[in-house]
């Protein structure tokens, strides 16, 4: 079952831009879309563990500050030819509230 | 997605590179607007024909030089018709014929028949054993021929000949080349560098027979021997007929195409019926045919684009550059080599190494290049043949090739064929050669661009391209294709820098997605390479009026510090030409022990770094250090990064003026400003030059009478010196040429480009014009600059330390102890 956690106003989000959640198991970025969409996956690129919330965001991907490696924001994996896979977490909008289900498994891993 | 019954239907005729190449295209550009079929009378899926050598050689096999097998065209829902040739098209019915009399018709044709093989019409001609060298067929019976039979005769002594004659040699064959001429390859290659050739195919075993003409093909029934004019006679089994290729037209001229040398197509690739296309080597594009692999890229690319009806993009025609495949030999050329009375030219000839060079000059540009021996740089003069760059600065140094100029890669090689697959061509990202060989042969990549996707080779610092283009035409034999001329900005656009740069200003556009709109961009958003860039020009186009697109900065322009590889920053205060004080250095002493700072460096920029710090406690960090009188160094910025001085007459006993007065005074006129890359300065106060200002974006060395601009030096990716702007007598002269070069550099230069490659692309003489002679346009760009700069400096950590701007950015949006 998904539980959901209420965590913030999207206005709180930029635009084609992220916020940092912090859980027990490691950050977790917010994404908004510059349609509103929201996304969310583990704060570490699969390449060499860059935070992704710090990456320049286009349509519905992000590009790592590190190493320019391209990630899907609603898989997590990385845009071909570069391989790997980022976890995601089930997130949306209600009411203008970001609500966030977090996957146990994969932020403690 | 739209049905077979309502889809358009392409039928292509020619089931080769070209042809496929071109189907490539249009199903990134278009995926389902076509229904389509391709005719290929071969029966084999697409294959690379430039590695025909290397098969015959033995030294690669059909199966790796497939590039689309059957499964490719199931999987693209691509009808493919192998074997079945096309005998016509009937252009009243929109029909094509098959030789087995089907009619199959078509809304858009695409005709790439390529070329076939000049077959001398000599006596006996139609003799077994006489073939030419065209497809995996001919392969084949030369390699039979090659188990039963030994002596083999090859007519030509061109590219296709030669390379024929080395794969029979490689299979055990007696072999002997008969040239027409006196010089092997004369197309490609001066007669220097033919001899140089001729010697070290001889040397191992090649028999050559020229100039010789030959006469008859003897033999009842078999070929057995050739008759030349002078009489003689040679023993052979197998003649190869490799004398040239012609292209294959007969069934758009039985349509009534109008033809000359080839299918004459225009500038879209469209024949004189707009429903029909063509490319390869079947076209003749203004005036010009193509019997290599590499100008069929751009056609393709081009025509891919009118089928999918993305209009826009014209084929402007290819320079083309050669490669002799023959393992062990190294040759390359490139362009027009014929003598001339207007043409100049360098050469190098060291016949113990067995090197040759020959530059070809005309006004001022490189017009061709024959190299032997030593071809490492044959890329990197082929660049600055297309782009048509002005080499007179260099001239003195051009023929020792990048790496004396201090553009060059790994040190000490001069052939990519000589390293072995463990020698490391890309330093950045620690990619071998192998691991490209291997990944351009196994995923069939041909651009440099797909090197880079596929290896990460040359896609960060870049100074290995080079290099790793030298291993494409290595890999794939010369034919690849090089980067255009004009390079788009990125893929998101076909717009180069410099258009985008013009119709920012034509069309007054002043917000990105206005930008991306009009110019009809191809992504929605752009991606990491285009927003900062366009980012950039709006910012400097309206200086007071763009409003900053923080979410199109990178990380360390956004939060004013550098991104480091744990996700924690580093953070570099200003010091004013490199002076501090001790109540400074007190206030970093106490910054970094209060927020745990790991480390404490001393940059090459005479400031001092405090690497390590959390995200969250940057706006803390830059409140401590603003409270002791200090700002922002902006050492991460593209824009003015510092001002690095000598003591100069205050102190030293050399010193001719005040140099670090001039830096400090430098650096407070012009920190803040935003550049195309980043800009440092030097200033030294003699000329021993002590602030090493000489490798600097922009440096001045004093002297006693004055003071001396230089600009465009670099001591990093590349090594450069500076060139000589010019001499002034001022101080506030000083100022005003460096702050007008730099405005200019700000208007013209491309985002990510260096001062020193502005000039090099630019041209030192223009730049020069317009700043140093035409003094009321130095005097219109200082007060640019100057303008600009009332909205550009504002201490970006105090705004964010104590006036709240981006407090969203430092802080988490939420924290959550999951249970």
């Amino acid at each position: 079952m998904t539980s959901w956690i209420e965590i913030g106003a999207l206005d709180d989000i930029p635009r084609l831009g992220s916020r940092v959640v912090r859980t027990p198991g490691g950050n977790i970025a917010v994404f908004r879309t510059e349609s509103d969409e929201v996304f969310a996956l583990d704060d570490r690129c699969p390449h060499k563990g860059g935070p992704l919330s710090q990456g320049i965001v286009h349509n519905k991907r992000v590009t790592c500050p590190l190493h320019n490696f391209v990630i899907e924001l609603a898989s997590g994996q990385a845009v071909a030819p570069d391989e790997g896979c980022t976890h995601t977490h089930p997130a949306k909008v209600e009411n203008g509230i970001v609500w966030l289900s977090v996957r146990q498994a994969a932020a403690v891993s | 997605m739209l049905d077979k019954v309502t889809k358009q239907k392409l039928v292509v005729i020619g089931n080769g590179m070209a042809g496929i190449r071109t189907v490539e295209a249009l199903l990134e550009r278009a995926p389902d607007l076509y229904d389509i079929t391709v005719f290929g009378s071969e029966p084999y899926g697409n294959y690379n024909r430039i590695l025909l050598s290397p098969v015959l050689a033995g030294e690669k096999t059909v199966d790796d030089i497939m590039l689309n097998t059957v499964d490719w065209y199931e999987d693209n829902n691509i009808t493919l018709r192998k074997g079945e040739t096309i005998s016509m098209i009937d252009r009243r019915t929109c029909e094509v014929v098959t030789d087995a009399g089907d009619r199959v018709p078509y809304d858009r044709l695409l005709i790439a028949t390529g070329s076939n093989p000049i077959m001398l019409p000599l006596p006996g001609k139609d003799l077994p054993g006489v073939i030419g060298f065209r497809d995996i067929y001919d392969v084949d019976r030369m390699i039979k021929a090659s188990t039963d039979y030994r002596n083999a005769v090859v007519i030509g002594g061109g590219l296709l000949g030669l390379e024929a004659a080395n794969g029979l040699m490689k299979r055990g064959m007696n072999v002997t080349v008969v040239h027409l001429l006196d010089t092997l390859m004369e197309r490609q290659l001066d007669p220097v560098a033919g001899g140089l050739l001729r010697k070290s195919l001889e040397e191992r075993g090649m028999v050559f027979k020229m100039p010789a003409q030959t006469q008859a093909i003897l033999g009842e029934e078999r070929v057995t021997g050739v008759r030349f004019g002078d009489g003689t006679e040679l023993p052979a089994d197998l003649v190869v007929m490799a004398v040239g290729i012609r292209p294959n037209f007969e069934l758009a001229k039985k349509a009534g195409l109008y033809c000359e040398r080839g299918v004459v197509v225009s500038d879209t690739m469209q024949t004189y019926d707009g429903r029909i296309y063509a490319v390869g080597e079947c076209v003749q594009h203004r005036r010009q045919v193509y019997g290599l692999v590499a100008p069929l890229f751009e056609q393709a690319k081009v025509c891919a684009n009118h089928l999918a009806m993305k209009g826009f993009a014209t084929y402007d025609g290819s320079v083309t550059s050669t490669k002799l495949k023959v393992t062990g030999i190294d040759l390359f050329s490139a362009g027009d080599f014929a003598p001339g009375p207007d043409k100049e030219e360098i050469v190098l000839q060291d016949a113990n190494r067995g090197v040759y060079k020959r530059i070809i000059l005309k006004d001022k540009k490189i017009v061709g290049a024959v190299l032997y021996g030593d071809t490492i740089d044959g890329p990197w003069y082929f660049q600055h043949l297309r782009d048509g760059t002005d080499v007179s600065h260099m001239r003195e140094r051009l023929v020792f090739g990048a790496a004396n100029l201090g553009e060059g890669g790994v040190s000490g090689q001069n052939s990519v064929a000589a390293m072995s697959d463990e020698t490391e061509i890309c330093g950045c990202n620690g990619v071998c050669k192998g691991a490209i060989v291997k990944a351009i042969s196994e995923k069939k990549l041909f651009t440099l661009d797909d090197v880079r996707a596929h290896t990460k080779a040359s896609s960060s610092c870049g100074s290995c391209t080079g290099l790793v283009e030298q291993v494409l035409a290595f890999t794939l034999g010369g034919d690849y294709s090089a980067a255009p001329k004009v390079k788009p900005l990125c893929k998101c656009t076909d717009h180069s820098h410099d258009d985008v740069r013009r119709v920012i200003v034509e069309q007054q556009l002043k917000t990105i997605p206005d930008v991306m709109r009009f110019m009809e961009w191809k992504t929605l958003n752009g991606c990491h390479s285009c927003r900062p860039a366009l980012n950039y020009y709006l910012l400097a186009t309206w200086p007071g009026e763009y409003r900053d697109d923080q979410q199109s900065r990178f990380i360390n322009e956004r939060v004013h510090a550098n991104i480091q590889k744990d996700g924690t920053y580093s953070v570099v205060p200003r010091m004013w030409g490199g002076v501090t004080t001790p109540s400074e250095l007190r206030a970093i002493a106490d910054v970094a022990e209060k927020f745990n700072i790991p480390t404490v460096k001393v940059t090459g920029g005479q400031r001092i770094d405090l690497l390590g710090v959390r995200k969250e406690d940057l706006p803390a960090v830059w409140a401590d250090l603003n409270d002791a009188g200090m700002v922002s160094g902006h050492a991460y910025a593209k824009g003015l990064r510092t001002v690095k001085t000598c003591v100069g007459s205050e102190w030293c006993r050399f010193g001719t003026q005040d140099s670090t007065g001039l830096g400090v005074k430098l650096e407070k006129f012009m920190w803040g400003s935003w550049t195309p890359a980043k800009v440092k300065l030097g200033v030294s106060g003699c000329p021993r030059n002590c602030a090493e200002a000489t490798c600097k974006d922009v440096g001045v060395v004093c002297v006693d009478s004055g003071y001396e601009i230089h600009f465009a030096g670099a001591a990093g990716l590349h090594i450069k010196g500076t060139e000589f702007l010019t001499k002034v007598e001022t101080e506030d002269e000083t100022l005003e040429v460096i702050v007008a070069l730099t405005q200019l550099y700000r208007e013209e230069g491309w985002y990510l480009e260096r001062m020193y490659k502005w000039c090099d692309r630019v041209g030192l003489e223009q730049i020069s014009k317009r700043v140093v002679d035409d003094v009321a346009n130095r005097k219109a760009l200082f007060s640019r600059f100057a303008h600009s700069q009332q909205f550009a400096q504002t201490d970006p950590w105090a705004e964010r330390a104590s006036r709240g701007v981006d407090r969203n950015e430092f802080a988490p949006l939420a924290e959550l102890e999951l249970a």
